[in-house]
């Protein structure tokens, strides 16, 4: 990235003044010591690896690295982006704080010449935890990039830049979010006035989720469904003004507001829109596709099929911006706290053990780390597709698109649900602790489970995926072109798994043919079934629901392969950094084998994989836990976040876990607020003690 | 009530009402349960705000508020009855917790059991008429699992007579007591006593904490709140620090171990009795995991009958949500889970009684298998719970993110439980100790009984590699008591390779402590395949004691499918140990899709069976009458950042700024 490395030459000068400032020991500072708890030290002297080697490999190369950790110490040192009273802010300090953050933060890139398309956002966005407002304001904005004509885009997107007016995205409504037909939300142009009239039916019409709707935005991207003289015409996109830039106060016939407390981002503003007869100018209807001409003639113009691209491009952004980080941290807080955490003895006589020593311990926590690396590797392979897809689409050439949606659709919903789960494990894996707000786990599990839902939801993309999996067998089958991504759906089965001892099964070429047959296997079985209902009379719709538990499994089978695969292909593309190559590929191993001990059904099945085979995986699989447990805690260094960033009392780099928990407890309004309780409560029962004690 | 639910209730095949008497041990149970919640849904005092638009202090003080309350109102009424006061205060409570709940339960239980006659007249009136109130104070920064390693300590000063107590170190600091932080003025301290320079291990002692009058904490005390959580946020967990704190001698519970005033320690009788106590709440735990997974499953089901969304025909209107095969999938196995465990829980809380019977009758061999195995439940179903709360939420979309939906607080207020009253996966090695203790015996010639029974047919002399396997099976996959058989097998398959794991890890000469653990992953898996043996063998069971023809219909349905799913998410432990062939998973995976359908036309009327009130949901899309999109509108109308049209972080922040950007 060239951007990056002259930014970095740039901020070279002040790293060296503000990299003394970053630190790790981030708030605590009144707790006085810097040293590093000596559990934790020993679990870092004896890393097989080099860390910051690695963390430039998982970062994109040393000078990203550079770059990040420059944003880092520049947001770490200013006090107002401190998020240290984060978890005890009700829904309205939340809110509040994360839109003072945002106004403060584009100040401070403004001072620091960072631009809004420069390679620094993400690194502040990483941290801050992502809390800042205004995030569907970027939504907003590009949008009208998408959708707007030029004119549309000269007018808005200054204003946007500027902050002058602030946008959402309303799209969902309180009745519909995957079935975009189905909005209910309706724009009839009035010839007479060449206005579009813009209502809210019914209740279950109502805009329902959209961020930063509740309480901050001016501006909205409305869709609706388009009248023209009486005919529907679909869904069209308009901008419309919701509220007063002079006042706030929402526009005659808006109404609206927040929705209410959430799992969790209640630093954003989920709102809720209603609209009753709101008028606007016919150039307020986005049109880059379609356009309403002032006699009332419909016009489509080029194809809009280029806005999947937008909405994989916000599906991949997330994954990478949102999911997998949190995903990483997780995984930083409960190792590293399972080091520092020691419960019970392994040997009579011996001090209490570290509970990461402990088999259960590992058998948690371990494969959740080799996941979260095999995810952060997708981002290439994710990349490639998108970016050869774009090039393509930009030319007018839509033959990758099905291809490239179904990839991302398939991976943005594995990828989601195992982050999503394998947070609520670590969180479980820290006990009690883990419970605590402090933690930090339990804001890292409720963001991740969102994640699940929006921007599509899983099971509804899993069988997306599914849909062009068939799609591809049944070409398999007539001899057609397969798209690159489910070529291995044409080649021959061996039929039985090869391996001989349980060291085969440490051999990529073993295992990734053994999930090869799985996925192939299961869309087989679930097309085959889906043929046979239709072939028995079945209508194509009713065959289909019938099918879709066993088609979701072949789309999460053909999932679960590609990222083995891609897993193997960048272990081969380590070659030249040994040590780190060897520490990779027994994360690749143990997500491997950990798959097949997870679903030992899918592979004894037919025989694939034998009753003694699977002892041979599982014993390969335990062993490697012990393997990785000795550089667990590096692995976890690697990912390279700051204390501030995690903000949790038992994932600091430095492993005073109790210090931290007690110094931060005391600071809760709990302990500082008097609160009534006691003297209307508690007192009137109290007092007749008095005179018995 | 919306068309849609009033259309599902009307084809319902079975009449819900009978199928709640079953639930609530008869028709005169679920009357007088009803009427103890009539007491409190029409009682105007307990009327409130949701919580969820409150700040933590302000539902710390509504919490009291309503503790108080119960205490007074149930007096009034002279309830005293455990059941009617337990049903009696989840109406109040719903999805919530107070404060004083460990006052009523440990706190209370145990001055009963560990104080002499003369220590019970002091502290029990007191205890009793809320005139102290106290909480239970064990687990440490530290420990919680390892209570030998607590670090508290009570030193015996003879001189005085009396016990200076001390938190030594960081990490000895209690902390998670419920009700300790800002509520209680007492503490039942498990501290390390030492006398006479010697440490003779944990004991019990009352401590003052808080100033009676002011409240104010007493020198040498330093109490407070823990901070946040992910849920109980009404609840003030706290910590607690003691320095050079005395208390006179007599406020050690001296039941069983006693302090002369010179110094010298008397020692304890056995204390096995302990072990019913845990049996019981782990019963309650159970009992809830069926509970809170019954409220979400009927949440999630009346929802998906109201929501519809897409299409499945092309030109036909969108359908039910529930109508789709993958809903049904996500949460039919749940509904039935839901069932399951409401039969082990009464299972368990039956046979704690006719222990507790044999121990007053001085009996306690059951005792030990019974708190070995109920380790393994508390845990097996806790975790599935868990689990499948959040799956119901995510079936609801987005919406189920929405605190409105009633399924995050009834998730963060139920996961605790994998980790209090004894962690989960230590709780599953417990069971696993007792499984592997088991088949030592039947492998040296002895019989086992009770639910382990079945290990006696493993021949005790010539175990050989793959012998389950090499056992003719014939498993009728319509047939719960076959299946039954099926999850003894694959119980008895694991036991075995975990205890021969186990004798190789030990053969290779390694400490029995490591090799324990190098085998634990076994080991948790042997006993998660009790606990599901278990289970399945409860509901089948309970399935003959159904009279009416159409409700054991629909629920020998649902057992069936409990069965059928645990082995379709199984199918690896089955084929492997040969207890089912290809052809008959395959069956499996069909019987389950045909089971879904079977049970789509009933899946309200099964919910409706559980007799949640409204109130009690306290949830905007499980509602009785199905009208959610109005509601939803109307709770969100209520919520904090909706107080001021225009929010002051606009005139702060957003105004001042936008000039100059």
């Amino acid at each position: 990235m060239p951007l990056s490395l002259l930014m970095a030459a740039k901020e070279k000068g002040f790293q060296q003044s503000q990299m003394a400032q970053w630190n790790r020991s981030g708030y605590f500072r009144s707790s006085g010591s810097r040293d590093v708890n000596p559990d934790l030290e020993t679990e870092r002297q004896t890393a097989s690896f080099s860390v910051e080697r690695l963390t430039a490999i998982l970062d994109g190369g040393a000078d990203n690295t550079r770059t990040r950790r420059a944003v880092e110490a520049v947001i770490h040192s200013e006090p107002g982006f401190s998020r240290e009273n984060q978890y005890f802010q009700s829904q309205n300090e939340r809110y509040e704080a994360a839109v003072r953050r945002s106004v403060y933060l584009k100040e401070k890139m403004h001072q620091m010449g960072w631009t809004e398309d420069g390679p620094e956002i993400k690194y502040c966005y990483r941290a801050l935890g992502g809390d800042l407002a205004f995030n569907v304001h970027r939504v907003f904005k590009n949008s009208i990039l998408a959708l707007g004509t030029d004119e549309q885009i000269a007018k808005w997107i200054p204003l946007a830049d500027k902050y002058h007016i602030i946008g959402t995205y309303a799209q969902t409504e309180l009745g519909h979010g995957t079935f975009l037909r189905g909005l209910e939300t309706t724009a009839i142009f009035d010839i007479s006035t060449q206005e579009f009239t813009l209502n809210t039916p019914k209740i279950s019409a109502m805009k329902w989720w959209p961020g930063d709707l509740g309480r901050s935005a001016t501006h909205a991207v409305v869709f609706a469904q388009l009248y023209i003289k009486g005919k529907c015409y679909g869904l069209h996109a308009f901008i419309l003004q919701i509220r007063s830039l002079r006042d706030h106060s929402p526009a005659p016939g808006v109404i609206v507001g927040d929705i209410g407390p959430k799992m969790n981002f209640e630093h954003i503003d989920n709102g809720y829109l209603m609209l009753q007869n709101i008028n606007i100018p016919r150039e307020n209807m986005l049109s880059r596709f379609s356009q309403v001409l002032p006699d009332g003639t419909y016009v489509k113009r080029g194809s809009d099929k280029i806005n999947y691209l937008t909405m994989i491009m916000t599906r991949i952004h997330i994954l990478w911006i949102e999911v997998i980080p949190t995903l990483l941290k997780a995984c930083t807080i409960a190792t590293r706290y399972s080091v520092v955490r020691r419960q019970s003895k392994l040997n009579p006589g011996d001090p209490e053990a570290k509970i990461l020593d402990y088999q259960t311990q590992q058998q948690k926590l371990l494969p959740l780390l080799a996941t979260a690396y095999a995810f952060h590797f997708m981002n290439a392979y994710v990349n490639e597709f998108y970016n050869k897809g774009y090039t393509e689409i930009r030319q007018e050439n839509f033959d990758s698109l099905p291809e490239l949606h179904a990839l991302t659709a398939g991976i943005k919903a594995i990828i989601t649900e195992y982050c999503t789960a394998g947070a609520e494990v670590c969180l479980r894996a820290c006990g009690g602790h883990g419970y605590s707000a402090l933690s930090g786990l339990p804001f890292l599990y409720t963001k991740l489970a969102a994640s699940c839902t929006y921007e599509g939801e899983n099971t509804v993309l899993f069988l997306q995926t599914a849909r062009f999996l068939v799609k591809c067998l049944a070409a398999v089958h007539s001899g057609q072109p397969i798209p690159p991504s489910a070529t291995y759906l044409s080649s021959v089965d061996s039929g039985k798994c090869q391996a001989r001892t349980s060291v085969d099964f440490l051999k990529p070429d073993i295992y990734a043919e053994a999930y090869r047959h799985r996925a192939t296997r299961l869309l087989g079985n679930a097309a085959t079934k889906l043929q046979g209902l239709v072939q028995s009379g079945a209508e194509q719709h009713e065959a289909w629901n019938q099918c879709t538990v066993q088609l979701v499994q072949a789309a999460k089978a053909h999932c679960h392969y590609i990222v083995v695969k891609n897993f193997i292909d960048t272990v081969e593309k380590l070659r030249n950094e040994a040590e780190i190559q060897k520490i990779v590929k027994h994360l690749c191993d143990l997500f491997a084998l950990h798959g097949i001990f997870s679903n030992t059904g899918d592979f004894l099945y037919a025989g694939y994989i034998s009753g003694d085979q699977i002892d041979m995986v599982t014993a390969s699989y335990l062993d490697l836990l012990a393997v990785i447990r000795n550089d667990a805690v590096p692995l976890v260094d690697a990912f390279d976040f700051t204390d501030e960033s995690l903000n949790s009392a038992l994932g600091s780099y430095d492993g005073h876990v109790y210090q931290r928990l007690y110094e931060w407890a005391q600071k809760s309004p709990t302990n500082k607020q008097v609160s009534q309780a006691y003297a209307r409560y508690l007192k009137p029962l109290f007092q007749s003690a008095l005179s018995k004690l | 009530m919306n068309e849609d639910l009033r259309r599902e209730r009307d084809s319902a095949s079975f009449n819900p009402e009978l199928l709640t008497h079953i639930l609530d041990g008869g028709a005169e149970r679920t009357q007088r349960r009803k009427e103890i919640e009539a007491l409190v849904l029409n009682d105007p005092d307990f009327q409130h705000e949701d919580l969820n638009f409150l700040s933590r202090s302000q539902r710390y003080e509504e919490a009291i508020r309503k503790s108080a309350l119960m205490v007074v109102k149930l007096r009034k009424y002279g309830i005293a009855d455990p059941d009617e006061i337990y049903w009696f205060k989840r109406t109040c409570l719903g999805s919530f917790v107070e404060p004083l709940g460990l006052h009523f339960s440990m706190f209370t239980n145990t001055l009963q059991n560990q104080c002499t006659v003369g220590q019970q007249d002091k502290w029990l009136p007191l205890t009793y008429g809320l005139q102290i109130i106290g909480t239970y104070a064990q687990t440490e920064m530290g420990h919680g699992t390892h209570l030998r390693g607590l670090e508290t300590t009570a030193t015996y000063d003879p001189a005085t007579q009396e016990f200076i107590l001390n938190s030594p170190t960081v990490t000895s600091i209690k902390w998670w007591p419920g009700g300790l932080g800002k509520t209680s003025n007492h503490a039942i301290v498990l501290a390390q006593l030492y006398t006479q320079g010697q440490c003779k291990g944990l004991h019990a002692f009352i401590v003052p904490i808080r100033q009676l009058g002011t409240h104010e904490p007493l020198p040498g005390i330093t109490v407070g709140d823990i901070g946040p959580k992910f849920g109980y946020d009404e609840m003030d967990n706290g910590y607690l620090k003691m320095d050079n704190f005395r208390i006179p001698r007599e406020n050690m519970l001296m039941k069983y171990a006693k302090i002369e005033p010179d110094g010298t320690y008397v020692k304890p009788v056995s204390d096995k009795l302990t072990y019913g106590t845990m049996v019981f709440i782990r019963s309650i735990i159970v009992g809830d995991s069926a509970r809170s997974l019954s409220k979400a499953c009927t949440i999630a089901i009346r929802y998906s009958s109201v929501r519809h969304q897409s299409e499945l025909k092309p030109g036909d209107p969108e359908p039910q949500i529930l109508d789709y095969q993958t809903q049904q999938y996500k949460l039919f196995p749940l509904l039935a889970t839901a069932y399951a465990f409401h039969f082990v829980g009464a299972y368990m809380k039956m046979t704690y009684y006719r222990i507790t019977g044999d121990i007053n009758e001085g009996d306690l061999s059951e005792l030990p298998e019974l708190h070995a195995l109920t380790a393994g439940l508390k845990a097996f179903t806790s975790w599935i719970a868990n689990a499948g709360i959040e799956e119901c939420r995510m079936a609801c979309g987005g919406h189920g993110y929405s605190r409105c939906s009633g399924l995050p607080d009834i998730y963060v207020t139920f996961t605790p439980c994998c980790t209090y009253e004894g962690e989960n996966t230590v709780m599953m090695l417990q069971t696993a100790r007792f499984l592997i203790k088991s088949y030592t015996q039947v492998c040296s010639g002895q019989l086992v009984s009770g639910m382990v029974s079945y290990l006696n047919d493993l021949s005790g002399q010539h175990i050989q590699p793959q012998q389950v396997a090499a056992r003719p099976t014939a498993v009728h996959i319509n047939d719960p008591a076959s299946l039954v058989e099926a999850y003894k097998l694959r119980a008895s398959r694991f036991v075995e390779v975990a205890a021969k794991n186990l004798q190789a890890e030990l053969n290779r000469r390694k400490s029995r402590e490591d090799a324990w653990n190098r085998t634990s992953v076994d080991l948790v898996r042997a006993s998660e395949a009790h606990c599901h043996y278990v289970v399945v063998k409860l509901f089948t069971t309970q399935l003959s004691e159904i009279n009416d023809a159409a409700v054991h219909a629909v629920m020998n349905n649902l057992c069936l499918l409990y069965a059928l799913y645990g082995i379709s998410k199984h199918t690896g432990d089955f084929l492997q140990a040969g207890i089912l062939t290809d052809a008959q998973v395959t069956q499996v995976y069909q019987r389950v899709k045909e089971l879904l359908a079977a049970i789509r036309p009933n899946a309200v009327a099964l919910v409706d069976a559980f007799d949640f009130h409204d109130n009690c949901l306290a949830s905007v899309l499980g509602r009785y009458d199905g009208n959610i999109y109005e509601n939803m509108f109307e709770w969100a109308k209520k919520s904090p950042l909706n107080k001021t049209e225009v929010h002051e972080a606009f005139h702060k922040h957003l105004k001042p700024k936008q000039a100059k950007l």
